[in-house]
């Protein structure tokens, strides 16, 4: 028990570690910028007295450092500061898209994650099947496929002959049930894209397990094929099977934003886009942040929750 | 209908490579028949869209009806003899352009690939070679980065750096440069500890020659594959962004923004916006059938060796 806590207290302390190295490396990327962000803001209106207003409106002539912790200290206080297109607080901007976007997120993973664990269970079970060799040839095209043709191709099929809205407009009055309907098909689109990596992973899991000894030995005392899958391979596949499944969250993250822009969906994506093409870097950083800081407590979960299904990892600490 | 005329165009693109096939096993010399022999249906079919490709891309000015930029028409003609795949939004048409895309789009693509191949891969040899606090500071710096989203980090330097397509290259490029310094990294580990380097360097053979002469003609198969993946994933991660309106800028024809600039036509049935996004689609499938084809003879060949 000692070792378990202290195994999760190690990997946390990493966690921490990372989030600190994953700030320090977004708020220090402007750094990069060549020349000044007040007169690359300013653009054609720079005299030097505007540059020296605004740099010290935006906090520009202190040292790089002592910026750094302020932005920190105030971003994990949930104030990221002002926008700099159009001078609105950037808690605010972001406060009514996060949920959403999480929302979508969990949607599609709702979809995914039984969907992708049922096929790639019965890829492995049936391998070199026509099922399997349907199912991998179909995984390998949708991989291939770039997000917004998968969305587009929904469009043309489902929202053409108009089964499901094109376009999701959510408000705060929304119910559940019309959220789940607005949102289905970029929810379906990510749960596509997702579904092909997953069921891939969870059958190469599978697989690998089904040559073990023991599986034999099961098989030989004469258990049904799924029987042995379901009692003997899946337990000792659980921690496969919890990264490929974070790893596929993680990959939800970033494939927000594309959907997010195909289907004009009101969440983080579409406001970091929008940011990207108006230079607004204290907004595109504060979503970054938040984008990269679920990224990495998504990969801690999973690396604590695989090492609790499987003991023997713990030692390799 | 059009699924009809789908699984048809799929059937014979097909049977064509099985031909195409058949004549390069007469055609090439002998010692490539083996390899040829032994090659997948799907393979062949890789590579013979791969090779359409690179035609199109590289006769575009004497394939294309018109002119990339010059606006020939009325916005949005439907289909016809003269516009075979119809006009865009501001007139332009739409065959043409979907012509120069393949010179625009890939091309831009593989240089970006190229040039993380050429960063990552030199790093990573040189990281795995000197080992010490050279290999660790690199290494701890690219595992720093690699924490990051690799979409919401080239986001983030696109919002700093600005967007036009040497910007692109370079960010792009920056950004998977990481993924491929790990992969090239650990392959030359097994390569270092090899007895033929201690003896190049007993010999007193500098970095530069032991990387170029020692460890990448041995570091060449799995990178090779590799950069079959990469690509594919730069290709898909530009035209995303060019989709996004952040990547290659108008007025350049290009895949990604074209299904952007006229995906009104989608909401009224019209699957013309369809085709530059299937035709990313198309390439990135055909190029990963041939990885799959390398990988598999990668390993089936080493399987015979040990």
């Amino acid at each position: 028990m000692a070792a378990l806590i202290r195994m999760i207290a190690q990997r946390l302390a990493l966690g921490v570690l990372t989030l600190f190295i994953v700030s320090v490396v977004i708020f220090f990327a402007t750094e990069l910028l060549p020349g000044d962000l007040a007169s690359t803001l300013l653009g054609q209106a720079a005299t030097p007295e505007t540059v020296a207003a605004l740099r010290r409106q935006l906090g520009l002539d202190l040292p790089a450092p002592v910026r750094y912790w302020n932005w920190l200290t105030s971003a994990l206080q949930g104030d990221f500061g002002v926008s700099l297109a159009n001078r609105r607080p950037i808690a605010e901007l972001i406060a009514a898209r996060l949920g959403n976007t999480i929302f979508l997120a969990l949607y599609a993973a709702a979809l995914a994650v039984p969907l992708a664990l049922i096929l790639g269970i019965l890829a492995a079970l049936w391998r070199n099947s026509v099922f399997d060799r349907a199912a991998n040839a179909g995984a390998l095209t949708a991989i291939s496929f770039p997000e917004f043709f998968v969305a587009y191709i929904l469009v043309l099929w489902l929202a053409q002959s108009g089964y499901f809205p094109s376009m999701v407009r959510i408000s705060p009055v929304s119910t559940f049930g019309e959220k789940l309907y607005m949102a289905f098909l970029p929810a379906l689109t990510l749960t596509l894209v997702v579904t092909a990596h997953m069921m891939r992973m969870t059958r190469a899991a599978i697989i690998n397990l089904m040559a073990q000894p023991y599986i034999e030995m099961a098989r030989l005392k004469g258990m049904s094929p799924l029987r042995i899958v379901l009692r003997h391979a899946l337990p000792n596949a659980l921690a496969p099977i919890i990264n490929v499944i974070a790893i596929n969250l993680a990959y939800l993250i970033t494939g927000v934003v594309v959907v997010e822009v195909v289907f004009v969906y009101p969440g983080l994506g579409q406001l970091m886009v929008d940011s990207v093409s108006k230079r607004d870097i204290a907004v595109v950083q504060a979503i970054a942040l938040i984008f990269a800081s679920a990224y990495v407590l998504l990969n801690l979960t999973a690396d604590v929750l695989s090492t609790l299904t499987n003991p023997r990892l713990m030692s390799k600490g | 209908m059009g699924w009809l005329f789908l699984a048809f165009g799929i059937v014979a693109a097909f049977g064509l490579a099985a031909l195409l096939r058949r004549a390069a096993m007469q055609l090439a010399p002998t010692e490539w028949r083996s390899a040829l022999a032994d090659m997948p249906l799907t393979a062949a079919f890789g590579l013979m869209v791969i090779a359409i490709y690179i035609f199109v891309a590289s006769a575009a000015p004497l394939l294309a009806p018109f002119p990339e930029r010059e606006v020939v028409g009325s916005q949005f003609q439907p289909w016809s003899l003269q516009h075979w795949l119809g006009t865009d939004r501001l007139g332009r048409d739409m065959a043409s352009r979907l012509i120069y895309g393949a010179r625009n789009t890939v091309g831009i693509a593989f240089a970006t690939t190229a040039l993380a191949f050429i960063v990552g891969s030199l790093l990573g040899l040189w990281a795995a070679l000197r080992g010490g606090w050279l290999d660790q500071t690199l290494s701890r710096f690219v595992d720093a980065l690699m924490a990051i989203p690799s979409l919401i980090f080239s986001l983030l330097l696109l919002t700093i750096f600005g967007t036009s397509v040497l910007t692109l290259i370079l960010v792009i490029a920056a950004v998977d440069a990481t993924r491929v310094y790990r992969i090239a990294r650990s392959v030359a580990q097994g390569i270092v500890v090899m007895d033929y380097i201690e003896a190049a360097r007993l010999r007193g053979e500098g970095s530069w020659y032991l990387i170029r002469r020692e460890i990448l003609p041995n570091a060449l198969a799995p990178l090779v594959a590799e950069f079959g993946l990469r690509f594919c994933f730069v290709f898909l991660t530009i035209s995303s962004l060019s989709f996004l309106g952040l990547g290659i800028q108008p007025p350049l024809a290009d895949w990604g923004s074209m299904v952007r600039e006229n995906a009104t036509l989608i909401t009224f049935g019209d699957i013309t916006p369809l085709l530059p996004a299937g035709a990313i689609a198309l390439l990135t499938v055909a190029v990963n059938f041939v990885v799959d084809w390398q990988l598999y003879r990668a390993s089936g060949l080493k399987e015979q060796a040990g």
